[in-house]
């Protein structure tokens, strides 16, 4: 029942939008899954704590020092979250994508992106997270998030963003 | 079904010489050498009936090392063509040391025959005499053949003039790897992506060019024939795949994996085959770089604290830091004589190219432009090209290796990045 409303709701808003482009945060990914974007009950991600602005599990980022990759006190709240989160979502699981800002070696800055994601990884494993529920990778400085350059957007960049699979 | 939405790519295969070359990236000289060998190029005769100037190519080429001064021949008339036609008082009033004379002769076949003469403007003697015949297309290649004949004879180091250096370009959102002639001349595109393209490596050869690509939504390394644009994937392992290096042999190459965690450096064959760890440290190993003997790779290493150059076999085994200057030294790349190494020092906020010594340890600090990246050095060893940034914008630069003499090279259309000077090919 609370599917077929929910689907109604869904085709309500479409009606009104003819012509617009769907626009994605994330990269677009092989969809062969035959995901439907307002079906998330299989994996059990309990979609609204993940992105309700009053729950810190809405917050995805963790930003770290320059040339450091270990997790400052103030972000611990946040990994420990999200770490419960997938503790007790056993079907959920995240990708760890560690930043760097732009200066210095494009390749070292991989490493040092790859350092950041694995930090904030150990942080979960030691918060009973299995490596099974978490991938990391690296973009290094190649997907700044902010592009001037200075300390403003060299401080947005070096960073680890948690993002669950399936968003 | 939705089908996949890929990162829209383009492979190319690089064109020979095209008819009407333009230029990608225009060079200025910014600083030029110690001591600067005047020298007077004479128009070649019946080149004014040519589509490209040979004469002009081979001067810029000169004016662009730093090592020439030009000298004004304008009122010099007839333009001799034959040694018996030079007139050497009116070059030695005007303060030359050498002469360039030539001619072009069209053939009845279509294709045309150029010679040129370097005269020795004091004692009055051939210093190089060659003749070439040539398609029209190969007009610009026998230019930079010529100065490098010149530059040679002149200065006694082997000529760059006729290599190639790859690049990345991004404008907006599209990257896209460029080779270009070492003049910054007929840029043609091997890869467009949507997605980052980093770390070009040439094979010693110059026949393939490896990269890494995030067209897959995370880094791997592949490897590309310049000439049929064909490619494969070299490394697509779990986590993130990149730095390839090429043994000199072109049998094996060096890249750095993260599939056990964190970034180490691994070496396999050049067909995918025969993956070996190299290095085991706890932190960060990255960046590999074979010494030209190929019994050496010199990487970055994070082992005792901050990023350093260390050296190891090529095999793998013992490694030793070589690097000792401040807290962060990276991207480390041999001359091609094996002997120093060049590597990108922070210091007081500034990312500058440097240059080391490997007997004596000796640093040179080499550049003044303050954030540096991915140096290279070209196959004669005189000059470092690397990347940097001048006002806000990603910009090519390059740096003889004792520091005097400098060029910008520009792209107006974009960012440029990761430089990599091509070999010399026989």
């Amino acid at each position: 029942m609370k599917k077929l409303m929910l689907s109604a709701v869904v085709l309500g808003l479409l009606a009104g939008c003819a012509g617009q482009e769907v626009k994605d945060k994330a990269p677009v990914e092989d969809k062969t899954g035959g995901v439907s974007t307002s079906g998330v009950e299989g994996q059990g991600l309990g979609a609204d704590e993940l992105h309700d602005p009053n729950n810190i599990l809405s917050k995805r980022s963790v930003y770290f020092d320059f040339d450091k990759y270990d997790v400052k006190g103030e972000y611990q709240p946040l990994v420990e979250a999200h770490a419960k989160y997938l503790t007790g979502h056993q079907g959920a699981s995240v990708v760890l994508q560690g930043n760097a800002d732009e200066r210095g070696s494009r390749e070292y800055n991989l490493a040092l992106g790859q350092r950041r994601a694995e930090s904030v990884k150990k942080m979960m494993n030691v918060l009973g997270v299995q490596d099974g529920q978490i991938e990391t990778v690296s973009f290094g400085e190649e997907k700044p998030k902010a592009e001037c350059h200075d300390e403003s957007c060299w401080s947005q960049n070096r960073r680890a963003d948690i993002v669950y699979k399936g968003e | 079904m939705f089908g996949k939405i890929i990162a829209r790519i383009s492979l190319l295969p690089l064109l020979a010489a095209a008819a009407l070359a333009h230029a990608g990236l225009t060079i200025e000289i910014v600083g030029s050498g110690a001591t600067q060998i005047p020298v007077a190029i004479v128009p070649f005769a019946q080149e004014n009936t040519l589509s490209q100037s040979i004469t002009g190519v081979v001067g810029a080429d000169l004016a662009r090392s730093g090592l020439f001064k030009m000298v004004d021949t304008a009122g010099i008339v007839p333009p001799p063509s034959q040694p018996n036609d030079i007139r050497y008082p009116d070059f030695r009033s005007r303060g030359a040391d050498a002469i360039v004379i030539g001619a072009v002769a069209p053939q009845p076949d279509g294709k045309l025959n150029v010679q040129f003469r370097l005269m020795d403007a004091a004692r009055q003697t051939q210093l190089a005499g060659l003749s070439y015949t040539i398609a029209p297309t190969q007009l610009r290649q026998t230019a930079h053949r010529i100065a490098d004949v010149i530059y040679e004879k002149l200065t006694g180091d082997v000529g760059v003039f006729g290599t190639k250096i790859a690049y990345i370009l991004k404008r907006g959102k599209r990257f896209e790897l460029q080779v270009a002639d070492a003049d910054g001349f007929s840029p043609q595109t091997v890869l467009a992506s949507n997605e980052p393209i980093i770390s070009p490596a040439w094979s010693a050869d110059g026949s393939k060019l490896a990269y890494v690509s995030f067209e897959k939504k995370k880094p791997m390394v592949y490897v590309q024939n310049l000439l049929t644009g064909q490619r494969k994937t070299l490394a697509s392992f779990k986590g993130s795949n990149s730095a390839p290096a090429w043994a000199p042999d072109g049998s094996r190459l060096a890249v750095v994996l993260t599939l056990e965690g964190h970034s180490q450096i691994y070496s396999l064959n050049a067909d995918g085959s025969g993956l070996k760890r190299l290095t085991s440290s706890p932190l960060v190993d990255t960046e590999p770089n074979f010494s030209p003997d190929g019994q050496w790779i010199i990487f970055t290493s994070d082992r005792s604290g901050g990023p350093q150059v260390y050296r190891m076999p090529a095999s793998g085994g013992a490694a030793s830091r070589l690097t000792f200057d401040g807290g962060y030294n990276v991207t480390p790349r041999f001359a091609p004589d094996g002997k120093s190494f060049a590597f990108i020092q922070r210091s007081n906020g500034s990312f500058n190219v440097a240059v080391q010594d490997i007997a004596t340890g000796q640093v040179q600090v080499l550049t003044d432009t303050r954030l540096d990246e991915s140096p290279s050095f070209a196959p004669n060893g005189r000059m470092i090209l690397y990347a940097t940034e001048i006002r806000g914008r990603g910009t090519l630069a390059a740096v003889s290796s004792d520091g005097r003499v400098k060029q910008r090279l520009s792209e107006m259309s974009g960012d440029v990045r990761e430089p990599a000077w091509g070999p010399l090919v026989k």
